[in-house]
């Protein structure tokens, strides 16, 4: 078996939802879908949704939390668009 | 797939759509598998047309469902079979499709290989063709081989093996890992339930409870191993198995037969869990407006159950395997791991099996050879 590849979150670069993912909102928050790898994810809450669809409106994953997410919540919201990153729902632009 | 616990809250009220739907395509096949949770055989008269099944595929793109579940039956043996698949996937609805690999000669398999988002999965009953064709027919076994070596030779990436687990297969699980490792292709092991033609066959095919425990650590052990989540029951024998580990019938889960029923998953094929058909209003109408879905989305009663320890871990088992056993809604799954569906099963005095209401089954068998 091969293994995952390594895709490490630079909160510094520009992000985008990946073209291969469809995004359905739900009441919790939303279901992603990653067409190719088959696999899918849960965003569990409707903040986080929305910081993701925001992703390609800014120049880094770091503005994009600025503008969306309340300062208490950054680190949070960080380790989850990092854990996004690794199974391929956002990938850099 | 993981969820915590308050996200399986959230889905047993239901969402806007279900995450997996099960469209069987056909009722017509030519196979005559003593177990078939649909009792098919023969076409019935009134499957939806080409024009019916794509605005279905339609609506099915415009409610974001990402992917459908496509079984029979036999689907390859509809003649629009392709135009439906190669329509669902323009519009990137997912197809995963249930095959005995009968249709699968050299052309289909390149034909498939060039689709995009497309799975396949041949089924087996067992590692060998005399344990697999006692349930499937004579030639059964070879003829999914075939369909495999065909898929292979087509470069079409890892198909998936897919097995129910019954008292003889459940004996084979490291000659399946084999042979999936064979072909590059995944393994996905599903229950046996008490549904369709296999309602007669439960009680001698349905595995022990031995052999129930050997699999929960055989899983355990296999996280990457496919089971449609759909031994949530073995959860109560400790750490949860991989998936959402709950019974998703009517709330993330439902079926659509040949005729446009829609049933509340894909083992209860009886009038008693049909919400609704997609020829009145369309396949959205009945999901978020049938009542019995409605029902299945409010609280549960974990009758019996709910004084056992487990109950978070299993929620009482499978809807299906209890109502075709004779067993009620309340009661324990027949195959609890604490013994207890057989306790309740032993108590009632008269235990009435209900029979899968559609029944397409052939009235004469054909071998394979024939077809």
């Amino acid at each position: 078996m091969l293994a995952e590849p390594s895709i490490t979150f630079d909160p510094a670069a520009a992000w985008r939802v990946n073209t291969q993912v469809s995004l359905r909102d739900e009441a919790f928050g939303a279901m992603a879908y990653h067409h190719g790898t088959r696999r899918l994810v849960f965003l569990k809450s409707p903040e986080l949704v929305e910081l993701v669809r925001s992703l390609e409106r800014y120049e880094s994953a770091h503005q994009a939390i600025d503008a969306v997410v309340a300062s208490s919540q950054h680190d949070r919201y960080k380790t989850a668009l990092s854990s996004l990153a690794t199974s391929e729902i956002i990938c850099e632009r | 797939m993981s969820a915590n616990s308050s996200l399986r809250n959230r889905f047993e009220r239901g969402l806007s759509a279900p995450i997996c739907l099960t469209w069987e395509l056909t009722y017509a096949c030519n196979l005559a598998c003593t177990h078939c949770l649909s009792s098919s055989g023969r076409r019935d008269p009134n499957e939806l047309s080409t024009h019916e099944a794509k605005s279905l595929i339609d609506e099915i793109a415009s409610m974001q469902i990402f992917y459908i579940n496509v079984g029979g039956g036999e689907p390859m043996i509809r003649r629009d079979f392709f135009e439906l698949i190669e329509h669902a996937v323009a519009q990137k609805v997912g197809v995963k499709f249930s095959t005995n690999g009968t249709r699968i000669d050299r052309a289909a398999a390149r034909r498939l290989a060039g689709i995009d988002y497309l799975d396949v999965q041949i089924s087996i009953d067992g590692a060998d063709a005399a344990t697999s064709d006692r349930l499937r027919g004579a030639g059964s076994y070879d003829a999914a081989r075939r369909a495999m070596d065909h898929l292979k030779n087509a470069n079409f990436g890892p198909f998936k093996i897919s097995v129910v687990m019954t008292r003889e297969s459940i004996e084979q699980l490291d000659d399946f890992e084999g042979l999936a490792s064979m072909y590059g292709a995944q393994l996905r092991l599903t229950r046996l339930r008490p549904s369709g033609r296999a309602v007669e066959q439960w009680d001698k095919l349905h595995p022990t409870l031995r052999q129930n425990r050997d699999l929960y650590q055989w899983l355990l052990a296999r996280p990457t191993v496919l089971t449609g989540d759909s031994f949530f029951h073995l959860s109560a024998l400790g750490e949860s198995l991989e998936g959402l580990n709950l019974c998703g019938a009517g709330r993330v889960v439902c079926l659509i037969d040949p005729v446009g029923d829609v049933y509340a998953c894909p083992f209860v094929i009886h009038e008693e869990f049909r919400a609704g058909n997609v020829r009145v209003a369309g396949f959205s109408d009945v999901w978020t407006k049938s009542e019995l879905f409605r029902s299945l989305r409010g609280p549960g009663n974990p009758g019996a159950c709910g004084s056992c320890g487990s109950y978070d871990a299993c929620r009482g088992g499978c809807m299906a395997a209890k109502f075709f056993t004779g067993l009620e809604l309340t009661d324990p799954d027949p195959e609890c791991v604490f013994g207890h569906g057989e306790t309740a099963l032993a108590a009632k005095r008269v235990v009435l099996r209900p029979t899968s209401s559609p029944d397409h089954s052939r009235r004469i068998p054909v071998s394979l050879s024939a077809r």
